[in-house]
């Protein structure tokens, strides 16, 4: 089976899984090698995308696919962000147990303490997602008279970097610093994680950076490949089952 | 209602790597042992299994093997006019959970601690004068010898089948090993690793600069491996998913493989699952221990398990907490300096440099817990004058990656920005064309850095939380500076075309971004009951009966990983009560 043959069957099997719809453009990306000419043409026709979400509101689902785009643009190295699935991966993220604050220690009393205490908000990570959201569009509505998934390139760029360095002021007194850097992860999780959550579809943040993925046995590959580019078929979770 | 169980020998607290070897060894010499372990059963067939253990969402960022925080964390500040918050997700420290411990989960690097750990405050007073350490560092000499822990070592190291290269063997120094290692009587039992493009790179530069780079000795296994007990390990494959996972191919010495299937072997042994011990109690006439409480988790159910002897045997951190919890031995404080449990809490120094060049491969996720190059001349190096850069303990430098795992791994220069194309291009030119140099440094024990129970926050089983007061001192800041200083020398004569420099750290210790778990003190090991909560033999000084194991014992951190310590002093315990406590109970000291 051809590398593409066998792409396009997880990815086939990936939009049953997960009944997320990726553009066709996506499953036309073979490998990094020839991709820039597929990923160029795969553009144009990927206004016809549709994802279906689970937690993200209409509003809130805008904002995701604003975000990600934004920060994982399309270019010769891969689809955008949203082609990438990132924004299904993060409605997935939320909606699950991560959201929904698993392992986390949630008693009270609670007091912002200092930052070397770390995370204090007694919001889950999916309620304070949410309220970022809300914040953030906000924070928009009154620097630009529109939500963030309006704004210019610019624009958004100006409000992130406000958010990273926390000078947003979000109504109620949630930081806006602790919500960039949850939503940055989630981003970064997004592309890089496994297929199986829903991101990184085709696997093409992997091929992106020359990450092999899932299935590596390198005791004769460390010897072998020393300084040297090593290119095996990229397998997902999912290409192993 | 309690359910009581009959009296057994020895009753053991958590089964990791010295639960794990306890069981074993006293099992097999026909005592009777129960051991608890709050955690689940897992096996590497099943649990560890691929693709599944290829997962770096769930188990390298969701931290899949570690402790429910939901149950049980630690309350945390910097110093004692703060009020300490908790920990309410994983960061600096991963705390394990189940069975084998965080022996599943290590890297598997495994040092010789030496005399110049054991005896510390009279090394450094006799060399550098009684002024040299400051008045607030509370180090103290362990009362035990590198020459009584060798034998034990070396045990431990055959157990665990340690990949390396012995640089000194009855004082004879070999070629391509730590020159400044403290003499072995025998080899590793199996040879070094294969090295990285990194491993190569760094050990040139610092054999340039005059230092002796060796290779990390490490439970990774170079090759196919039976252990004395007839353990079988496979060979590492290098798949660069290794700290915060296990191993699919058996090749991670862990407590898993080795000593726990044999432990079980043993009629005289018997493992209880999701039990979670809340207290050890004391007689009446608190001179020995009588048992243990612990709570089925799987039904609610508190039970009751004498025993004539118990060991604590979980995480040194968990070890502490149920010495506070259970009020045995009198708990430190900070102000008066009286009490010994919580004394001395210690954690690591670390800093690194990333180095990029546009005309190497690296392939970082060709890797193993284990695989790099170090150099020891500014830590085991006694002759290394510590009088310039002004501070007591040392610090190794190391090159080479443990894993390449893009979520966390995606090396870009200094300056790129954080998002968008310029982002995407410089992971992409960068991920395969980068490396590492760091360091990893020790941490002198401070008056004010300590363990004792919290006022507010409370576990799942309605027990306070213990609370950590730990900030890094000046000390520990000039260590820092200069490690800094050395790494940024070997990764510039390196000629790299971009670099990110190593920094000295600056601002308190935050418990947000991973650091190490290398968590050290709370139930030191001493010369007597006003400085120490145990002794030699590990055994409590408030009840001849207790024993403790684990990186509690250590009066203060080294720059080397505990793990080698950890397990000698399992197995120089699990010989003084067999040989010597058994047939005479009482003080062993």
């Amino acid at each position: 089976m051809s590398d593409i043959d066998n792409d396009l069957r997880n990815q086939s099997r990936r939009q049953l899984l997960k009944g997320a719809l990726v553009s066709t453009a996506a499953m036309g990306v073979p490998s990094l090698s020839n991709a820039q000419s597929i990923v160029s043409d795969g553009d144009k026709d990927s206004g016809s995308q549709v994802a279906a979400y689970v937690f993200l509101t209409p509003a809130e689902a805008s904002f995701v696919e604003a975000v990600v785009d934004h920060m994982v643009p399309a270019d010769q190295l891969t689809l955008k962000g949203t082609d990438l699935g990132i924004n299904v991966f993060i409605d997935r993220a939320l909606d699950g147990s991560w959201g929904k604050g698993d392992r986390m220690y949630m008693q009270g009393p609670w007091q912002v303490g200092v930052p070397s205490q770390g995370y204090q908000s007694p919001l889950l990570p999916s309620q304070l997602y949410r309220a970022g959201i809300a914040g953030t569009n906000q924070a928009c509505e009154k620097m630009y008279g529109k939500s963030f998934d309006l704004l210019d390139p610019a624009q958004k760029d100006e409000i992130l970097k406000l958010l990273e360095a926390g000078k947003v002021d979000f109504d109620g007194g949630l930081s806006s610093k602790t919500f960039f850097g949850v939503m940055y992860q989630s981003v970064v999780e997004g592309m890089f994680s496994d297929p199986i959550y829903g991101g990184n579809a085709n696997k093409a943040a992997w091929k992106m950076i020359g990450f092999p993925g899932a299935s590596e046995v390198n005791a004769r590959n460390i010897v072998e490949y020393k300084n040297k580019r090593y290119s095996p078929k990229v397998m997902s979770i999912a290409d192993l089952s | 209602m309690t359910k009581n169980f009959s009296e057994v020998d020895v009753v053991i607290v958590g089964m990791g790597w010295t639960g794990g070897i306890l069981s074993k060894e006293l099992a097999e010499s026909g005592l009777k042992v129960v051991a608890l372990e709050r955690g689940a059963p897992r096996s590497a067939e099943e649990d560890f299994s691929i693709p599944r253990m290829r997962d770096e969402l769930q188990f390298g960022i969701r931290h899949g093997l570690m402790q429910d925080l939901r149950r049980d964390t630690l309350t945390i500040r910097n110093n004692i006019s703060q009020t300490a918050l908790p920990m309410r997700q994983l960061g600096s420290f991963l705390l394990g959970e189940g069975l084998g411990g965080a022996g599943v989960h290590w890297n598997g690097h495994t040092w010789r601690w030496t005399d110049m750990e054991f005896k510390i405050r009279s090394m450094y007073e006799e060399r550098y004068g009684k002024k040299f350490i400051p008045e607030d560092m509370t180090i103290q000499d362990w009362g035990i010898t590198y020459k009584e822990l060798e034998p034990y070592y070396d045990k431990f190291e055959k157990t665990a089948g340690i990949s390396g290269k012995a640089g000194n063997v009855d004082n004879k120094i070999q070629e391509g090993g730590n020159p400044f290692e403290a003499p072995r009587k025998s080899q590793y039992p199996l040879p070094p690793l294969e090295t990285s493009l990194a491993c190569d790179l760094f050990s040139g530069a610092a054999k340039n600069l005059g230092l002796h780079p060796f290779p990390m000795p490490t439970a990774n296994a170079s090759r196919p491996y039976t252990n004395p007990d007839g353990a079988k390990l496979g060979q590492c494959q290098y798949c660069g998913f290794c700290e915060r996972f296990g191993c699919e191919a058996n090749a991670k010495g862990s407590p898993l493989i080795t000593v726990i299937p044999f432990a079980m072997k043993q009629s005289t042994f018997e493992l209880r699952m999701h039990s979670v011990v809340s207290k050890v109690h004391m007689d009446k006439a608190k001179k020995v221990v009588t048992g243990v409480s612990y709570t089925n988790l799987q039904t609610g159910e508190e039970c009751f398990q004498p025993a004539k002897i118990v060991i604590l045997a979980a995480y040194g951190l968990n070890n502490t907490h149920l010495m506070l919890t259970s009020g045995i031995g009198k708990p430190y404080d900070p102000v008066s300096q009286k009490g010994v449990i919580g004394k001395n809490y210690s954690y690591q120094t670390g800093t690194g440099a990333t180095l990029f060049f546009s005309d190497k491969i690296f392939n970082p996720f060709m890797s193993t817990g284990g695989l790099s190059i170090l150099v020891d001349d500014f830590n085991a190096n006694w002759d290394f004058d510590r009088s310039g850069p002004q501070f007591v303990g040392g610090t190794t430098l190391n090159g080479g990656m443990f894993g390449g795992r893009p979520i966390a791994y995606h090396p870009v220069p200094p300056g790129t920005p954080r998002w968008g194309k310029p982002w995407k291009e410089a992971m992409s030119k960068w991920y395969l064309r980068s490396m590492s140099i760091g360091s990893s440094g020790s941490v002198m024990a401070n008056r004010y850095n300590y363990l004792d129970l919290d006022p507010s926050y409370k576990n799942a089983l309605g027990q306070p939380l213990m609370r950590m007061t730990f900030d890094y001192t000046p000390n520990e800041h000039r260590l820092s500076k200069f490690a800094a200083q050395k790494i940024n020398e070997i990764a510039k004569s390196l000629n790299p075309e971009i670099m990110t420099p190593a920094s000295p750290r600056t601002g308190p210790w935050s418990v947000v971004p991973y650091q190490t778990t290398h968590n050290t003190g709370g139930t030191i090991m001493g010369t007597n009951p006003s400085n120490s909560a145990v002794n030699k033999f590990c055994q409590s000084w408030d009840a001849h009966n207790l024993f403790i194991m684990g990186a509690s014992l250590f009066p203060h951190n080294a720059a080397y990983n505990p793990t080698g310590p950890v397990g000698a002093l399992a197995y120089w315990t699990a010989d003084a009560i067999k040989n010597k406590y058994i047939k005479n109970p009482g003080s062993l000291v």
